[in-house]
């Protein structure tokens, strides 16, 4: 199969106008016939089923939670880039469009990259429109702040709760879509599989999570906004409910996806401090505009920090970029901070943490500004660490975070399978091998509520659709696959709880497929998951009733899934024979230690098509081409 | 971060599905690191049982950042623990000591459901923010985002309001189980800011009216629900959310 990515033709400025008029409508008397399904409930999701209703669709939303406002955008923290240069330092659709592409090692498509620029200020109005109480001016202007990868201040924020604001924010749209009776709201729910009906995405089957009852829902079409799959390393930033399952289960059903050894290691978290532990908190990036990252200059030096003078300290990100600073991309900080480490001059009681200071921004601005600024960060800290950032150094150190791979999808957002979409994180569209901060809010929303009312109805008006109700064999086949699954989980009654899988592959995954990697390890590490799934289906112990609330048994599922897509991760990882952003082969590294690309065979998207249990996945390859923004090894320096 | 280990005895209220009574259960919690969360306190309790052929207790949580406003239970009398501006899931161990008995029950209110042991329905609290707590502006065609400045001074009251968890702790510590802290947040915000200001009067009417449809009780100014609020939101939203409510009724027209 050829893939396609329906990029319009003319010049990148035009592209998306051109494409807007030549994408067929659907008449609003008709947009009532048609009913959507949109599977998560975050910036993506939620903006997506909230403007599909305004337009006039049915639509059907699921979430896994309790409640649509508590999906994982909720989390994000420092804020969202838009290209408004309200600061009138230089900043512009271009600028924006150009730093995404470069930090993301030029592996993202230009065309898209574009389009999410040219969006990113009709968020912001929506945004204040809706009543989201962004930061502001004394004079009432809206603040910026800057963020890691950027020169300019492009930077919107609500305190330290950017996201929760603005998932807020959709709620209140979506709930306002619910109250008019144009979405119905299934909460609680989790989706186990796609249907297909004569090659067309068709509706999902669902389990209900509070009775247990597997549930079919059909449509015209499947809207995927399932977020990221970055617990398959166990422990990261992301919530205890993120996973894998929605996504491969389309990817089991036909969707190729893309890129998905592109993992994102936020470089300031919480370190980890035992084995109990169930996550890893972030603290903001923005906390680097103001916060400067060192370590000690001799390796073991176990002093506190106040006692260590300046003479003594190493600030690695100043000295080493000295035009970017402790604002460099985030791949580039935290394999920094893990050089550092490996090096010797790690800190705190695991050495595997840096500083990152602020004293000498409290001494510049008083304890209040950096109080208004970040202070619900600083309590965090200091609830989880009973340490108070305002007189000692935080300790941070890189963990998992965000992933840049997902389902494949074209300009129209569309996946391989025809009426299939992806939306937010789960597709793998814009941020190539590397996200800069303040773009994932920027990407969902953007794919909510300006792309995809667009392009799903150039879809839908394209197509002749034949209607199909859930009494259709390909529903009824898909549910006994689905029951037939969960009886196997159910009856495995082994020794071994399925928490600690999930530790042990998170152990296999973050040592050979976590911010370095080489190929015998990455060789290895296949076998390994490949036996401890194994061990998986023979020895896991799933207590508790089917047909009633059992948290066990959705955790098994998505461990299950987890078990087969690390595989598949490992296997694009390995494949990759370059280093670029999140991906970094040990092997391809320039004199300085940064990623090394291999343009000449590399550049292109992985795109890997499922050829069913025990099979490899076959490869695909979108080939990228950069007519913009010149390919050249990034440099922060 | 110096941490030991405690060894703690819970009490934890086991109910399995709706229509079962429910009953506190004891079990021990040993070798538990002050450095764990509550819930990771839980998740260890948890593999215990599991792994003894017990059913491990069911709890609600997810973000375990305290932002998600999906955790909560009553913890020895209080919601969310009785540390201060605190969600249950940033609750850690080191605030309990060796010995401790612990009792850990629901959320309970007329109008939240128990689904099985520790976690709920609330949805009504959805219910209440689809009666009004949005301003109506469709996607696409909004005024530049500067075209109306805010004063700072306003956007931060607003922020103070907006940034309510949605998590029900008002709700349960409300000798009313009124959830009158929750509904005048939304309120607030929305009418603090000029972008809500049309629709404040019948917004403020349609989420209080829909509050009390819904099962919650009156708020007759107990005050608790501030108190246990883990982002310490303020009862003067509901002062506010008064005045809105009395304005609506007495000068317009959309009563």
């Amino acid at each position: 199969m050829q893939l396609d990515a329906k990029i319009p033709s003319g010049p990148i400025q035009d592209k998306w106008d051109k494409h807007r008029f030549e994408l067929k409508l659907v008449n609003p008397a008709n947009k009532r016939k048609y009913d959507i399904i949109v599977v998560g409930t975050g910036l993506a999701g939620g903006a997506a089923a909230a403007t599909l209703a305004e337009l006039g669709y049915n639509v059907k939303n699921f979430c896994i939670q309790d409640s649509p406002r508590r999906a994982h955008s909720i989390a994000a923290q420092g804020g969202i880039n838009a290209a408004k240069n309200y600061q009138n330092d230089g900043d512009s659709i271009w600028r924006l469009f150009y730093d995404t592409v470069k930090g993301g090692d030029f592996r993202a498509r230009e065309a898209n990259v574009y389009r999410l620029a040219q969006v990113s200020r009709n968020i912001i109005d929506q945004g204040v429109a809706q009543g989201i109480p962004f930061a502001r001016e004394y004079g009432g202007q809206l603040a910026n702040r800057s963020f890691g990868g950027a020169q300019v201040s492009r930077t919107f924020y609500a305190r330290g709760q950017t996201g929760q604001q603005l998932l807020l924010g959709a709620y209140a749209s979506l709930s306002r879509q619910i109250a008019a009776g144009k979405v119905k709201m299934y909460p609680r729910r989790e989706m186990l599989d796609l249907v297909i009906v004569d090659g067309k995405a068709r509706g999902i089957v669902t389990r209900n999570l509070v009775n247990g009852e597997i549930e079919k829902y059909a449509a015209h079409a499947v809207v995927m906004a399932t977020g990221g799959y970055g617990n398959v390393f166990f422990l990261s930033t992301n919530a205890m409910n993120c996973n894998v399952n929605a996504a491969y289960r389309c990817y089991r059903k036909g969707a190729f996806f893309g890129n998905p050894c592109y993992t994102q290691i936020h470089p300031t978290c919480i370190p980890v401090h035992g084995d109990y532990q169930s996550k890893l908190t972030l603290m903001s990036e923005s906390l680097r505009n103001d916060g400067r990252v060192w370590v000690p200059k001799n390796p073991g030096d176990k002093r506190a920090p106040g006692e260590i003078p300046d003479s003594e300290r190493f600030y690695y990100l100043e000295e080493k970029y000295p035009s970017f600073g402790n604002l460099v991309p985030r791949d580039v900080a935290s394999r920094n901070a893990k050089e550092q480490c490996d090096n010797g001059r790690g800190v705190g009681e695991t050495g595997l943490a840096v500083y990152l200071d602020f004293r000498d921004a409290i001494e510049r601005d008083g304890q209040d500004v950096i109080a208004k600024k970040y202070g619900n960060l600083f309590q965090m800290y200091e609830k989880i660490t009973a340490q108070d950032p305002y007189q000692v150094p935080m300790m941070i150190y890189p963990a998992v975070h965000y992933t840049m791979g997902g389902l494949w999808v074209d300009y129209n957002l569309m996946t391989t399978v025809p009426g299939l979409f992806a939306t937010g994180e789960c597709n793998f569209s814009d941020h190539g091998a590397n996200r800069l901060g303040a773009s994932a809010l920027m990407q969902g929303l953007a794919d909510g509520y300006f792309v995809i009312p667009y392009t799903i109805g150039g879809y839908l008006a394209g197509e002749s659709m034949t209607p199909v109700t859930t009494d259709h064999p390909a529903f009824q086949d898909s549910m006994g696959q689905v029951k037939e699954r969960v009886g196997k989980l159910m009856s495995i009654n082994g020794k071994r709880t399925v928490d600690d899988f999930h530790k042990a592959l998170g152990h296999i995954m973050w040592e050979y497929c976590g911010m370095a990697r080489n190929n015998d390890g990455l060789e290895k590490a296949r076998g390994m998951i490949q036996e401890l799934r194994a061990e998986f289906w023979e020895n896991a112990l799933v207590p508790g009733e089917t047909e009633n609330v059992n948290q066990s048994l959705e955790k098994a599922g998505r461990v299950a899934d987890f078990l087969e897509f690390a595989e598949m991760m490992v296997i694009d990882a390995r494949h990759r024979q370059e280093s670029c952003g999140g991906h970094f082969n040990e092997a391809f590294q320039t004199e300085e230690g940064e990623a090394l690309r291999d343009d000449e065979n590399y550049c292109y998207v992985a795109a890997w098509e499922d050829r069913g249990p025990g099979e490899d996945p076959v490869l695909h390859k979108e080939p990228l081409e950069f007519e913009h923004v010149k390919l050249t090894q990034r440099s922060y320096k | 971060m110096t941490s030991k280990a405690i060894n703690l005895t819970l009490k934890v209220w086991r109910q399995n599905g709706r229509k079962d009574k429910g009953r506190f259960e004891e079990y021990k919690a040993n070798n538990i690191s002050t450095d764990m969360s509550f819930l990771e306190m839980l998740d260890v309790v948890n593999e215990e049982l599991t792994l003894s052929g017990q059913d491990p207790i069911a709890f609600d949580s997810d973000c375990r950042e305290g932002i998600c406003g999906q955790c909560g239970c009553v913890v020895d009398g209080h919601p969310h623990g009785h540390e201060k501006g605190t969600t249950l899931c940033q609750l850690h161990m080191r605030h309990f000591e060796d010995g401790d008995t612990v009792v850990i029950e629901p959320f309970r209110a007329r109008a939240f459901k128990v689904l099985k042991d520790l976690m709920i329905d609330r949805s009504a609290m959805d219910g209440i923010i689809q009666a009004g707590g949005f301003v109506s502006v469709n996607a696409g065609g909004a005024p530049d985002a500067n075209a109306i400045p805010i004063s700072q001074e306003i956007a931060e009251k607003a922020m103070d309001a907006a940034q309510c968890i949605g998590c029900g702790a008002c709700v349960a510590a409300c000798p009313n189980a009124s959830a009158m802290l929750f509904t005048s947040a939304k309120i607030s915000h929305l009418a603090l800011l000029p972008q809500g200001k049309p629709e404040a009067a019948r917004r403020a009417l349609s989420m209080i009216r829909e509050m009390d449809a819904l099962g919650f009780g009156n708020c007759s100014n107990e005050r608790e629900c501030e108190a246990e609020c883990p982002k310490e939101i303020s009862i003067v939203n509901i002062a506010r959310a008064n005045r809105e409510f009395l304005k609506a009724g007495f000068f317009s027209s959309v009563m």
